[in-house]
């Protein structure tokens, strides 16, 4: 069902944990679809993505995007990160079955929930960065003001 | 790669030696069509007529109430179908609930489309249907109540004798989908009232492509598939003659090793049960804690996601699956325990495991042991279990 490289990153996911202080945090997803990935970003002076986990509920596909969206953002720069997109998962991991595609949406989708967060506490904007509309920690937050 | 360890034996189970050897010479020696007329056919058609026996005979019936079907979910449509279409000058009502397998769901909205009008009654947090609610859901044009013996994920046994009774008391039909109960819990068709039921042969050792239709003697149910006379012209095509002769040693077997094999697994059951209760953390056991089939388990580990949890489960050997093997395709976590009241995120958590005769204490210990692991391991990856953590502190 799975590429071996899905296998090797749903197996030994890289990244995983959490970040005390981080310049930016992005949840998306939901849990009654059965996918939720967390990302941190730590990101320096340059704008460099210095350090970045991820924590995931969810499938293999779930867990391996989430595990390799880490991998390609590492080291890159802020504006370099937001051209990561879901194909460029998927083809980093050699494809995903068809009803998984969403899997790698949602991996981009935590990169940029995670840059908004960054941008928002720097009070800065990021061209071409749109505001997540999967956040769920921001849904919740609306709901309760 | 390690030992298998197969604990799927809801979606099928291995074929046991007594039967298939007993269905070999079916297949080269004795190839005869038993509907003709020359002696040879006469051996084939013997080894039918006893076959018919044995499956009527683990469930109280007469052989000429069997009808040989290609699997369970063929029955369940005859069933549903041919009854709605039988009975439809009664009324267009018929009543089953929100767990049945999907080859008595998606015929009954077959039918909906069809005129049908179709009462999906609920369960309570065991799995079990309301007797009170299935006497108030009746009507003057319900004509047909579909419950299943016992539910394929959760493992649930439905009150079937209280549910035939009632059946019988309003002049109802009563059809019962008892593909996982044949063969693993003691069926009889008289006492409880059923007056057609379902079976399936690869759930009980048995081959595959081959099941039964129950139909009670008098009942005006019509042939489903239409063609020659076989099946005394019910249902047509030629006999699985090998297919047949397994179902019935497969059913004379599990009437003759029932109660010995029921008790094993039950403690095997209940033992993983006690373990994996006291030793994991936020873990429910989904389904009626006693009134359940003998070889069923079925758990929600919160925070994590069952996919996950069959891989790694997959990678140790143990098969097991995440509610049943038919909706694995699917995304959306499993009718049955949303059906139950399981919100979302929990039920995407549930593993089910379904034990055999061979199953061993070993076995048990030792999935017991993993299970810990993988889900601590799963756990420390979860964003749910880090925000429930952070939120009781």
């Amino acid at each position: 069902m799975y590429s071996e490289k899905v296998m090797d990153h749903f197996n030994h996911p890289r990244n995983v944990g959490e970040m005390e202080n981080p310049s930016g945090v992005g949840t998306v997803g939901n849990a009654k679809c059965g996918d939720i990935m967390r990302m941190y970003l730590d990101i320096d002076e340059r704008e460099v993505i210095r350090d970045v986990k991820f924590k995931t509920f969810g499938c293999g596909a779930a867990v391996a995007t989430s595990s390799m969206a880490t991998e390609l953002v590492k080291g890159k720069t802020v504006r370099e990160a937001l051209q990561v997109t879901n194909k460029a998962v998927m083809e980093a991991l050699d494809g995903l079955p068809p009803v998984k595609v969403h899997c790698s949406l949602l991996a981009e989708e935590a990169i940029h929930a995670a840059l908004w967060d960054y941008a928002q506490k720097r009070h800065i904007v990021i061209e071409g960065l749109e505001a997540p509309v999967n956040d769920i920690a921001e849904k919740e937050k609306n709901e309760e003001y | 790669m390690n030992k298998r360890i197969y604990l799927d034996n809801a979606a099928t189970t291995q074929i046991s030696e007594e039967v298939l050897n007993e269905m070999l010479p079916f297949f080269r020696e004795i190839y005869s069509n038993p509907s003709a007329i020359y002696s040879f056919a006469g051996e084939s058609r013997k080894a039918v007529d006893c076959a018919r026996k044995h499956a009527a005979e683990l469930i109280g019936a007469a052989a000429e109430e069997i009808y040989f079907t290609g699997g369970g979910s063929e029955s369940d449509n005859w069933a549903l179908k041919a009854a709605a279409e039988a009975y439809s000058f009664k009324g267009k009502h018929i009543i089953t609930s929100k767990i049945e397998h999907h080859a008595v769901l998606h015929t009954c909205e077959y039918l909906e489309t069809q005129g049908y009008e179709v009462t999906y009654l609920d369960v309570n947090e065991a799995g079990k249907i309301s007797v009170e609610e299935l006497k108030a859901a009746i009507r003057p044009d319900t004509i047909l109540l579909s419950i299943m013996t016992a539910n394929n994920e959760i493992g649930t046994i439905e009150p079937v004798k209280e549910i035939g009774k009632i059946a019988h008391e309003n002049g109802v039909l009563f059809h019962t989908d008892a593909v996982q109960a044949y063969g693993h819990i003691p069926i009889h068709v008289d006492d409880m009232g059923i007056d057609m039921l379902s079976a399936s042969g690869h759930k009980c050792n048995g081959p595959k492509g081959i099941g039964i239709l129950y139909i009670r003697k008098g009942l005006k149910i019509r042939s489903f598939i239409h063609g020659g006379a076989q099946e005394r012209g019910r249902r047509a095509g030629t006999a699985n003659v090998p297919g047949i002769v397994g179902f019935g040693r497969a059913a004379q077997c599990a009437k003759e090793t029932m109660d010995e094999r029921a008790a094993k697994e039950t403690v095997l059951r209940d033992h993983l049960i006690e373990r994996v209760l006291s030793e994991i953390p936020y873990v429910r056991l989904n389904g009626h804690r006693t009134d359940r089939l003998p070889n069923n388990l079925n758990f929600c580990f919160r925070f994590i996601e069952g996919e996950s949890l069959l891989i790694l489960l997959d990678q140790l050997g143990i098969c097991a699956s995440s509610g049943s093997a038919c909706t694995s395709g699917a995304l959306d976590p499993s009718h049955v325990l949303l059906a139950i009241g399981l919100p979302h995120e929990i039920a995407h958590g549930s593993l089910r495991i379904t034990l055999s005769e061979e199953t061993t204490l070993e076995e048990i210990d030792f999935v017991a042991d993993e299970l810990k692991k993988i889900v601590e391991r799963l756990r420390s990856m979860s964003p749910l279990y880090e925000d429930f953590l952070k939120n009781r502190k």
